[in-house]
């Protein structure tokens, strides 16, 4: 799934011209890649029990790759936790096993189910009712089960508004709240993170890539993808402008507009807020050409979750989200 | 492609969000959606314009208010050239998240109002700015539309903020005539100014010369992490992970280990798993060394021809972040790079005016957003280089112990 033997040679960085500026210049994906690595090397060096926040999507995908290239030969500082919400894709689970087999690195799952028995949470109604917001829940118990100070995770500031204005390392509560109108100050490549007993640190190293750095390191690096990500038949509800795949988890009513379509996954999260976009794109080289000529966002073409409220992820984050 | 990492400062009001809203919307950076959505909010308010503003203004509170609270970080390219931008909040109350967003910048955007020329905040930004060894500045003298586009205006606001620059001592300056509101001047060179002899500013923040920025000659490497796999196949293998944060080093360089000055020979570099001759800045590495000495993180490897300095005793600007308050004799964590060590302020020698940009007699105690030179003394002795000469091993923080807060960033001189 993963090349772990990196290929770099296309992207020479050394020109000609020995000694001066022009000989040693790092394009910009280089310089992404050795930012998010050298936050990752942090992470490992200030915290006692980090944790990769992994949900199988390319952007967790890609958080795994970059943690080889910190890491390796070593193991991983950190196991990776999957908040399981029992309405995924069976091809991002079966992608997620396939690399973590493949990685030999430890893989904690938990369960939204587990927490909404335990806890007698009341699950959402409605045609997409979904766990996303209960999703906090397992979360903020799983931290505390393991004792987490840090959780990795694959947010970029390029997705939403409230994230365009999170620190790389973001300190949360006892609660998991973020203060968006305190937050540390976060100077050079300095980080500090210090904490006391019950907070933890989320930690954000692919702020600065946008939803294209990571096609196209993805393409570079020949990173493997779930096939949902990728044109194929499904059976969609066109619902509002979007298309969501029919499954078990949505609620159909009489007169909703069924049907197949070639269709493609910008995002991969829950079936029940994530929707697909119709597209001919079966290689990454297509994809990329049509990210570029796309005049929508990647939330705003395919999360169902966003449209809530005009301040909606500020609100969950506020409230423990990622 | 390179890239450009750039950040709005200036007054309240000057228009620093609205040039941002505007330099993504003309160069069609701004997604239907993100459109639509700004669209409805603006609607919200009087004049039933777009408020292009609120493109970074995402938090409800920067929403009701029509201000700006902390950074925003937004992304654009053109062909050759990746922006990564950080729009700052004017207030002084929220200096703290402006320093934020500057330390990580190589120019800064300083806007400011026609009508109202350079103004206490425009001098304060410009002294972080040059305290931060910012490496180009674009003085944009915006609202134009407002005072009839006129040449006489903006020359005379040129002139003024000429003498701040020269006594700050700001380089590579670049002054342009611009209305964000109407878009003059910011992505292509409006026909309004036919006075003014410059590029758009995008021309400008696609030309600006940005691989000098970085310094080749003195290598510095701070170690984060080693790495141990302790497996059988892989026993003996020992690597110092961490960032070339400037400089170069090649297989075969002798290197010494600061601060204690133990001293081998590099046996190898690895990048993502693979062996490379040579590595250079700033790129994420892992060094091997021939001999097993003891390096652990926090210590920096260099080359024995080119040391740092190595000193307990350090003379610092300090910008002081915290409503608590900065005296002689308070402890402190600092930190450099991947080093911590305790800290405590021997004296506050003076601070400086942001008005007459002149030296002030020490206060007693240093407030919020006070910009003072002190003298700190640290428990056991750090490696650094002074900040104006090597900006990435000379910048620190200094940590409350006891809130884990970061309360002061450090140029040490
Ligand atoms: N006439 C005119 N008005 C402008 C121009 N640029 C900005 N404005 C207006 O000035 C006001 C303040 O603009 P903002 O962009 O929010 O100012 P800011 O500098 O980001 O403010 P803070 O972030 O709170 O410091 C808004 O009402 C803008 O519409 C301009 O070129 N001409
Ligand atoms: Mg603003």
């Amino acid at each position: 799934m993963i090349n772990e033997n990196i290929v770099t040679e296309d992207h020479k960085n050394t020109l000609s011209n020995e000694g001066g500026a022009a000989y040693h210049r790092l394009d910009y994906l280089d310089q992404l890649e050795s930012e998010s690595i050298h936050i990752f090397r942090e992470v490992a060096g200030q915290f006692e029990r980090p944790a990769l926040l992994f949900s199988g999507g390319k952007d967790s995908i890609v958080l795994v790759h970059l943690a080889l290239k910190a890491f390796r030969p070593g193991k991983f500082p950190f196991p990776l936790v999957h908040i399981d919400t029992g309405h995924n894709f069976q091809e991002a689970l079966d992608a997620r096993d396939e690399l973590v087999n493949k990685i030999g690195e430890k893989l904690i799952v938990r369960n939204v189910a587990d927490t909404i028995k335990e806890k007698n949470l009341t699950e959402q109604k409605g045609k997409f009712a979904s766990r996303n917001a209960l999703q906090t829940f397992t979360l903020l118990d799983t931290i505390e089960e393991f004792k987490f100070d840090a959780c990795i995770g694959g947010a970029r500031r390029d997705e939403e508004k409230a994230r365009a204005k999170e620190r790389i390392f973001s300190v949360r509560d006892e609660f998991g709240q973020w203060d968006p109108k305190l937050q540390r100050p976060e100077l050079w490549n300095t980080y500090n993170g210090r904490i006391h007993k019950g907070e933890n640190v989320r930690v954000f190293p692919i702020s600065n890539w946008t939803e294209l750095d990571i096609w196209n390191y993805i393409r570079r690096n020949e990173i493997e993808l779930p096939s949902i990500y990728f044109a194929h038949n499904r059976e969609v509800l066109e619902y509002e402008g979007q298309l969501v795949a029919t499954s078990e988890f949505i609620q159909l009513d009489p007169g909703d507009k069924v049907s197949v379509k070639k269709v493609r996954y910008r995002t991969v999260g829950d079936m029940t807020c994530t929707a697909a976009v119709e597209s001919g794109a079966t290689n990454i080289d297509d994809i990329i050409k049509e990210i570029i000529a796309t005049k929508t966002s990647e939330r705003g073409e395919t999360r169902i979750d966003d449209k809530v409220s005009e301040a909606a992820m500020e609100d969950r984050k506020k409230g423990g989200y990622f | 492609m390179d890239i450009l990492r750039f950040i709005t400062a200036g007054s309240v009001d000057d228009g620093k969000s609205t040039l941002i809203g505007r330099l993504l919307y003309d160069s069609k950076s701004i997604m239907i959606d993100q459109l639509e959505a700004i669209e409805k909010q603006s609607r919200n308010k009087e004049d039933g314009e777009i408020d292009l503003a609120l493109l970074t203004d995402g938090l409800r509170a920067e929403r009701e208010q029509g201000i700006t609270i902390d950074v925003a970080y937004k992304y654009f390219s053109t062909p050759n050239r990746k922006f990564i931008i950080a729009d700052a909040p004017g207030h002084t109350q929220y200096t703290r998240n402006m320093v934020t967003g500057a330390s990580n910048s190589d120019l800064v955007i300083i806007l400011v109002d026609a009508r109202n020329g350079v103004s206490e905040q425009t001098r304060r930004h410009s002294i972080i700015a040059s305290l931060l060894n910012m490496p180009h500045v674009v003085v944009a003298i915006n609202k134009m539309d407002l005072v009839n586009n006129a040449q006489d205006v903006y020359n005379n606001i040129v002139i003024d903020y000429s003498e701040v620059a020269d006594t700050l001592g700001l380089k590579d300056i670049y002054y342009i005539p611009i209305s964000a509101i109407n878009g003059d001047n910011i992505v292509e060179k409006s026909p309004n100014f036919p006075w003014y002899e410059g590029d758009s500013l995008l021309h400008i923040l696609e030309n600006v010369e940005v691989a000098n920025d970085i310094n080749y000659t003195d290598a510095r490497f701070p170690v984060q992490y080693v790495i141990r796999p302790q497996t059988e196949e892989l026993h003996d293998y020992r690597g110092y992970a961490g960032k070339v944060i400037s400089g170069v080093y090649k297989k075969g360089d002798a290197i010494s280990v600061q601060p204690l000055g133990l001293t081998s020979t590099i046996s190898g570099i690895e990048i993502g798993g693979k062996q490379v001759e040579e590595a250079f800045a700033p790129q994420s590495v892992v060094l091997h060394l021939q001999d097993d000495i003891d390096v652990s993180r926090g210590d920096v490897i260099v080359k024995t021809d080119n040391l740092p300095s190595v000193k307990n005793e350090l003379d610092v600007l300090v910008c002081w972040m915290s409503n608590k308050p900065l005296k002689a004799g308070n402890k402190y964590l600092l930190q450099i790079n991947s080093r911590v060590v305790k800290a405590v302020i021997k004296e506050i020698e003076y601070k400086l005016d942001v008005n007459s940009l002149l030296k002030e007699p020490a206060p007693a105690e240093a407030q919020l957003n006070d910009i003072i030179k002190v003298k700190i003394k640290t428990a056991s002795p750090i490696p650094f280089d002074s900040y104006k000469k090597l900006r990435v091993n000379g910048g620190a923080i200094l940590i409350d112990e006891t809130s884990n807060v970061t309360v002061g960033a450090c140029m040490i001189q």
